[in-house]
């Protein structure tokens, strides 16, 4: 009669059809303890649940606390913390060893100083899904491979293409493009865009607008980017103006 | 007593009970009542199905028509659980081939499925109906073939989340032309592409489609056509939502072919969003109740546009480009709205983004009147913060929370987040789900042991300083059914302080914490009724001493005994047959005595 119990999890103990002994007596530890005793015993000896009475060690045998949670997951080093406020906020507080911080605050773990910056790494950890992962990655994936754009000028017969990911900065790109373009696009500043040059680089971003190169940040530019345009002075009047 | 009660009278009055718990409260009364019910229960849930035979199952309820089995633990969703495992539904398919030949329905979770499994099932089911394989693995659109042969009644075939080796888009065209009972399909989870021209005909055909989810290999400029088919679509997974470069032309024809969807209710997909092509959608958001954006590489400005005009809101997944700013908006806009899951766009990202914190949990709180399912990840959160929620939001009833980087204390006081978890938990007392993360110690626990009482599922992970942690959750929670620990410094005291609780419980994962090899055999050895399964790719716990901790543990009752079909890996603790291990397990035992 009692296997049913089982197929739906009775909610409380007192759900349970078991003998009323059954508590105590599958006590562990002591046949005679009762279950209040064990818990008082455990709530007493509060700071010396370390075991070392029983001499059940909490690892490995040789080994000390820190290489346990050592054992536990493998930890390599992060390179992007550069906001010190990360580090002192967790190291100060942690407890565990395997939080890093920046590579010179590294004393203790020698044998990881040599190895390459990387991103902290533990198994399982954010709790998410693989299949989430994997799916989030695609966009990234993307950009692995190279950024070619069009690029066409007012009056040119003919389109280019070139990488973004070849360049650093907005300068390195705009004197690619001055070259392979036989222009000149003279100075941009934020407020008057490139007024006065008789070609002025813009490109088209995702939302389909068309933008003066140099508005936004770099980053944002390489993300957003879809092509090239260098128009003419004339032609690109109103842009880069709000 | 119920002599008086005719038994037809009781049969008819039981064919109103639905729930599963209520069934089984029923079946408690008497021997009659008992028997009355199983005979007529059509629905099984079996959330391990290790716990139970399916010989048990089927000769207890031989009226069953549908059952739902889960397998791996959860915490096999973030590969903590190794390949190979278990989880077979294979002998159960088996099994109900032979004596449950009306079976309409099986859904399963985490479970390993054959092509084998497929084709039995397609053989042996006349009636199958729904088939709902979420996060489960090994099988190939082969088996997909065999179902859309032969299932001449199937109206749902859900795939969610699942691995499935994709041998070919044709599978879809197994579907005979006299098919037409489709209800629902998800296919999201595929990764090449389907015949589309195939799946256009099946939806032309299939009057009843309410249900549809695309895979991203569905292109976008075929959607239009494809929504054509079935207008009276409820929920749809778009496939990619973008195109190499933005046509207006496509994006009219999608703005016809949303505004045709009348029933439209729920959106998820969003693989490669063009934002451009976000406002085909606005015409039906004043109608959408379920909103998933967790794949949409977005601005926090597209994703508030198109919330803005959702007033009707029920439930939002998103990722953490939404920003404060963006949960600010949906405070405002999504009065109705009882679930929010924000996740990270950036998991490996350490770096602190002021973006998204914990400011726009707590403005969606202030706001949501209704929210009671929250999963938020995050990477500072306050004390000061949690409690507010715990005030303002007492009826919450899962709340799952995961501050990035593990041991992170409160980012305002330094301080573990204890206090402001046993806000949560004190105020909250219909919680019935809880993760936990940033720094905690054992005073959480106490809190969680004093006041969850409702609580059913605990999550936890780097948290805790001692045994104690373990004891306040096992000894006070009295309605929990699942836990799971990672990398926690939980030991032997304890687990066998509080062996009896664990029958009373579904499972237990404990990973990387303190659990003594010695322990796991003494508490195998003494309960005979729950199976304590040892997980070690190290190598055979034997060749160690008995005080090594154990990498992983898995301990869940069950009536079936130790499982058969363990990989080399999985060992089951208090094995009767070696005597060297009773001798062992006394000399461990002994040293408990002197505690």
């Amino acid at each position: 009669m009692s296997y049913h119990l089982f197929l739906h999890q009775p909610t409380t103990p007192s759900n349970l059809i078991y003998s009323s002994s059954s508590f105590s007596s599958i006590s562990i530890l002591n046949s005679t303890n009762s279950y209040q005793e064990m818990e008082n015993s455990l709530v007493n000896h509060e700071t010396e649940l370390n075991l070392k009475a029983t001499e059940l060690r909490l690892g490995l045998p040789g080994c000390d606390e820190v290489n346990k949670l050592q054992c536990n997951f493998s930890i390599l080093r992060s390179n992007k913390r550069s906001s010190s406020e990360i580090s002192t906020e967790v190291d100060s507080m942690s407890k565990s060893k395997l939080n890093t911080s920046n590579g010179s605050e590294i004393t203790s773990h020698d044998d990881q100083d040599n190895a390459p910056p990387s991103k902290a790494q533990i198994v399982g950890w954010p709790p998410i899904r693989s299949y989430r992962k994997n799916n989030l990655q695609q966009k990234k994936g993307e950009s692995e491979v190279g950024m070619y754009v069009k690029v066409s000028m007012a009056g040119a017969p003919y389109l280019r293409k070139i990488d973004l990911k070849f360049y650093k900065s907005y300068s390195e790109l705009l004197k690619v493009l001055e070259n392979m373009f036989k222009c000149t696009f003279g100075e941009y500043s934020e407020r008057e865009g490139y007024n006065g040059s008789e070609f002025v680089p813009t490109y088209e971003d995702k939302d389909g607008d068309w933008m003066l190169i140099g508005d936004v940040p770099w980053e944002m530019f390489m993300s957003s980017c879809k092509r090239l345009r260098i128009m003419k002075g004339s032609e690109a009047k109103g842009l880069g103006c709000f | 007593m119920d002599h008086s009660f005719p038994q037809k009278v009781l049969e008819h009055l039981f064919s109103f009970i639905d729930s599963n718990k209520d069934r089984n409260a029923i079946s408690l009364v008497s021997k009659s009542w008992y028997e009355i019910e199983r005979r007529s229960r059509k629905k099984i849930f079996i959330g391990n199905c290790y716990a139970v035979s399916p010989t048990t199952v089927i000769k207890r309820f031989p009226e069953l028509r549908s059952i739902t089995l889960k397998g791996k633990p959860h915490f096999a969703d973030f590969n903590l659980v190794p390949d190979g495992w278990g989880g077979y539904v294979y002998t159960w398919i088996e099994a109900m081939a032979v004596s449950v030949p009306l079976l309409e329905e099986i859904r399963l979770k985490r479970m390993v499925v054959t092509d084998e499994s497929l084709e039995l099932i397609a053989k042996s089911f006349k009636n199958f109906k729904v088939l709902v394989l979420i996060s489960c693995e090994g099988f190939s659109t082969d088996g997909l073939e065999a179902i859309a042969s032969n299932c001449r009644n199937l109206k749902e075939l859900n795939l969610q989340e699942s691995e499935v080796e994709d041998l070919s888009g044709d599978w879809l065209c197994y579907f005979p032309d006299s098919y037409t009972s489709l209800v629902s399909l998800n296919i999201s989870c595929l990764n090449n592409e389907v015949n589309l021209s195939a799946l256009e005909a099946l939806l032309g055909r299939c009057p009843n489609l309410q249900t549809l989810c695309l895979n991203h290999a569905v292109p976008l400029d075929k959607l239009p056509s494809l929504l054509s088919q079935c207008p009276q679509l409820v929920e749809l997974g778009t496939g990619v939502y973008s195109t190499e470069e933005m046509h207006p032309d496509v994006l009219s024809s999608l703005i016809t072919a949303f505004s045709g969807c009348k029933q439209l209710k729920s959106l998820s997909g969003f693989w490669n969003v063009l934002p451009s092509y976000l406002p085909a959608l606005y015409p039906i958001c004043s109608r959408l109740t379920s909103l998933n954006l967790s794949y949409a590489i977005i601005q926090s400005s597209d994703i508030v546009k198109l919330i803005g005009q959702c007033p009707n809101l029920l439930r939002l997944w998103v990722l953490d480009y939404i920003e404060d700013v963006g949960l600010e908006a949906v405070a405002a806009s999504c009065k109705d709205l009882q679930e929010l899951r924000v996740f990270p766009s950036d998991p490996s990202c350490l770096e602190l983004n002021n973006a998204l914190t914990e400011r726009g949990l707590v403005s969606v709180f202030k706001g949501c009147p209704k929210l009671q399912s929250v999963l938020y990840f995050c990477r500072q959160m306050s004390n000061a913060a949690l409690s507010a929620i715990a005030q303002i939001r007492p009826n919450l009833t899962r709340f799952r929370l995961c501050i990035l980087e593990p041991h992170t204390p409160d980012y305002l006081t330094l301080q573990p987040l204890d206090s402001g978890f046993g806000a949560i938990v004190e105020h909250c007392k219909d919680l019935q789900r809880l993760s936990l993360s940033g720094l905690l110690t054992d005073r959480v626990f106490e809190y969680i042991g004093t006041h969850a009482k409702k609580l059913e599922m605990l999550s936890v992970a780097f948290a805790g300083d001692s045994d104690l942690g373990l004891h306040y959750v096992l000894s006070g929670c009295e309605n929990l059914r699942k836990l799971e620990i990672r990398d926690c410094p939980f030991g032997d005291e304890a687990l066998l302080a509080n062996a009896a609780k664990l029958e009373t419980m579904r499972s237990l994962w404990m990973s990387s914490c303190s659990v003594s090899y010695g322990a796991c055999k003494l508490l195998g050895q003494k309960m005979p009724k729950l199976n304590v399964e040892v997980i070690d790719e190290s190598g055979p716990p034997d060749s160690r001493p008995d005080s090594c901790p154990v990498e992983k543990l898995y301990i869940y009752r069950s009536i079936a005994g130790p499982r058969l079909d363990m990989p080399g890996f999985v060992w089951t603790m208090g094995d009767d047959s070696s005597r060297k291990l009773e001798l062992d397990v006394a000399g461990v035992e002994a040293q408990f005595r002197n505690l």
